[in-house]
């Protein structure tokens, strides 16, 4: 990989012909600053490019910065003690610099979100229908009572049975995969063209994540939405997206197709993800190999390799010098010595 | 009632109050049990409890709630059928003969007057009942106008922040740092002619500071909140925002609240006519009022003072008691 031809960390390739990019995220970054303590940059550059109807995940453990990423493409971080910066072009417009107005007409229009609390993120207090008809009056201007029907429809779209008496019931009235499928049915309801889905099965039942992924896989793709499918979990990855994001410590450190890169992660970082996960195909007493030690553990990027100190096979320049993302045949790898062969 | 000369104290607790809201996902509901499906594919019936229902649940059964919740229902109901309950007319002054100013002021009990009459001859059992009246319309109103006064200046604080909410917060600091008995003196004693209405805007002027605090705590945590955060996501307007995620969830500490402060404020409006700060037209009996008039009386005559002073305490004991069980009820750590 050090033969390489080193492109700059800004630019990756684009698939070819694949496209214009819907959404393009360039070198973003994001640091909390908060009085009297250190500033904390979450997110330290990260790029990636989202075509129309591609499905593209953010894969990593949790704290690496993937909501922190969600949430400053979607102008939702606090207003207060932190600093974006880097663009993200959404079909040409840099989202960063639209007021507070124009990113509203945006939300929930263009681009929209599930959050992994299927719960929390519904009002408690307001009826499920008149949650989906309030996103529907906002942006397609339609009345409560136009709107109604419309909800209707949605909510049997993702499958929640009985849909007209599901109107009138409150959240905690419903089951979490059917809460969810609400949500998801209050993303999809101005049919936006982007839609990012924050880890949205990681607060179900195994049995339930499975049917909401096969619910988003069947509507991006009915729709041509695109998807920005957020996870710690590869299995989540491994059905559903065409291109992967490999995030750590706040940075992207591999990025390739899906199966390439399932089938030859070059990362330690992702090979130890792949080797965590229990295999059926695995012969009977191989242990599962877990990545040792935490997040804590992290060197700071700024001279070192982040992984390092967790890393199966570090070498001396891994603690010296940051290595860059460089670009090959549309994969990208940040590693001063990958993993070689095939899984 | 808080210690008046300890405002941190009262403080203290209104925040405490306020943070019932953010934890327990407010008036409406939180599903307790959070069932799940059984076969995929198929979406099984899984209710949660909500807040509500799982509080309520609770208090039929407390003891405490049922004692409070009876006296208020008995007070409320009394206060309502006054007249038709109270035997007498209380204005007539019925045993206005049997008063001697010198040797005995105030007639005793006697058949048909089972506590004996005041010193215009009138029956105080009447009296006693229909001052209910008085004091339940006091008590609601103070509330309501406190209520109505802390919201729009909660909802201001919690809802735009910024220096708006220190402007808000640090007048509603200065007036909670005033004790309560004190500050109601003073705005009932700026207006030229006492009557019931002085008393209930000096009464609800106490109770704003603490409304509005208590809400833009509430407003405060919800503003942190994932279902707010998830209406933001949508593009959802501001004011929607607050007026139809943020407020109807902040308001469940504000209601447990409602129902405390109505049992102070009978004890405010009581204390105020009690100095000469209330309705001086006698001719429309009042607890506080009584009080005061049997003052002249109290070493001949303590029963005069001990009715309705008893009345006072056991309706605002019943306004206590339901709201602190309401509270315990509705708030998420005391939760079983
Ligand atoms: N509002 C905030 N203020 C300060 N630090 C934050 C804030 N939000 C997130 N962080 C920090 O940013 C890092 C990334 O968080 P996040 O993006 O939520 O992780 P995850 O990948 O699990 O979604 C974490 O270390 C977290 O502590
Ligand atoms: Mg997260």
């Amino acid at each position: 990989m050090t033969s390489m031809s080193a492109s700059p960390s800004t630019h990756p390739s684009v698939h070819p012909g694949a496209g214009e990019p819907l959404l393009s995220v360039r070198d973003l970054r994001v640091t909390f600053q908060r009085q009297g303590q250190e500033p904390f940059e979450a997110v330290q550059g990260v790029s990636f490019d989202v075509r129309p109807g591609q499905t593209v995940g953010l894969v990593g453990e949790s704290g690496c910065g993937k909501s922190v990423t969600s949430l400053a493409i979607m102008g939702l971080l606090p207003k207060h003690g932190n600093h974006v910066s880097g663009t993200v072009d959404y079909e040409g417009t840099n989202l960063l610099t639209l007021s507070d107005q124009e990113m509203r007409d945006k939300r929930g229009k263009d681009i929209a979100m599930v959050f992994q609390d299927p719960l929390s993120s519904l009002n408690p207090v307001v009826p499920i229908g008149i949650q989906v008809t309030e996103v529907l009056e906002r942006h397609r201007g339609l009345s409560r009572k136009a709107a109604t029907p419309v909800a209707r429809d949605l909510l049997d779209r993702v499958g929640i049975p009985d849909p007209d008496r599901r109107l009138k019931d409150y959240p905690h009235q419903l089951s979490g995969g059917m809460r969810q499928r609400a949500l998801i049915a209050i993303a999809l309801a101005c049919k936006p063209r982007l839609l990012i889905a924050d880890e949205p099965t990681t607060a179900l039942d195994v049995t339930i994540q499975a049917q909401i992924l096969a619910l988003l896989k069947e509507l991006v793709q009915d729709t041509g939405t695109a998807l920005v499918m957020i996870t710690h979990d590869l299995g989540v990855i491994a059905g559903l997206c065409d291109e992967v994001n490999v995030l750590y410590g706040g940075r992207i450190v591999e990025r390739g197709e899906r199966h390439e890169l399932f089938a030859q992660p070059r990362h330690p970082y992702t090979h130890g993800l792949l080797a965590s996960i229990p295999r059926l195909d695995a012969p009977r007493g191989q242990r599962l190999q877990p990545i040792p030690g935490s997040v804590s553990d992290n060197l700071p990027w700024t001279h070192a390799c982040a992984f390092a100190p967790r890393c199966s096979q570090p070498i001396e320049v891994c603690t010296q010098v940051m290595p860059e993302l460089e670009e090959q045949h549309g994969r990208a790898l940040r590693c001063h010595n990958p993993v070689e062969g095939h899984r | 009632m808080d210690n008046p000369l300890n405002p941190n104290r009262k403080k203290q607790r209104i925040d405490d109050l306020a943070a019932t809201a953010g934890t327990g996902g407010g008036a409406g509901s939180v599903a307790v049990a959070d069932l799940t499906v059984g076969d995929a594919g198929h979406i099984a019936e899984s209710t949660g409890v909500s807040l509500i229902a799982s509080a309520w649940s609770r208090l039929r059964r407390d003891p405490v709630f049922l004692l409070g919740a009876f006296i208020t229902l008995a007070f409320v109901l009394l206060a309502i059928f006054s007249p038709l309950i109270a035997p007498h007319d209380p204005t007539a002054g019925l045993l206005l003969k049997e008063v001697r100013p010198q040797t005995n002021p105030i007639p005793g009990a006697r058949p048909g007057y089972p506590f004996g009459a005041d010193s215009s001859g009138r029956d105080i059992f009447s009296r006693l009942i229909v001052g209910s009246r008085q004091t339940l319309i006091v008590g609601v109103m103070a509330t309501l106008f406190g209520f109505i006064g802390g919201l729009t200046l909660g909802t201001l604080a919690g809802a735009i922040g910024g220096w708006v909410d220190s402007v808000v917060m640090r007048v509603v600091d200065v007036m909670l740092s005033i004790p309560s008995l004190l500050l109601a003196f003073s705005v009932a004693a700026i207006a030229a002619r006492p009557s019931q209405w002085t008393v209930i805007v000096a009464i609800a002027t106490v109770q704003v500071p603490i409304f509005a605090r208590l809400l833009r705590g509430s407003m405060l945590a919800q503003r942190g909140s994932d279902h707010v955060l998830a209406a933001r996501a949508l593009g959802v307007k501001p004011s929607a925002i607050v007026f139809r995620h943020m407020l109807p969830n902040s308001l469940s500490p504000v209601i447990v609240q409602a129902t405390l402060v109505v049992a102070s404020a009978i004890i405010d409006a009581a204390a105020l006519s009690f100095l000469g700060l209330g309705n001086p037209d006698d001719r429309q009996p009042e607890w506080g009022q009584m009080l005061g008039k049997a003052q002249q009386y109290i070493y001949d005559h303590p029963a005069l003072a001990i009715w309705p002073a008893l009345c006072i305490i056991v309706v605002a004991l019943g306004f206590t008691l339901m709201g602190e069980s309401l509270r315990e009820a509705l708030d998420p750590k005391s939760r079983r």
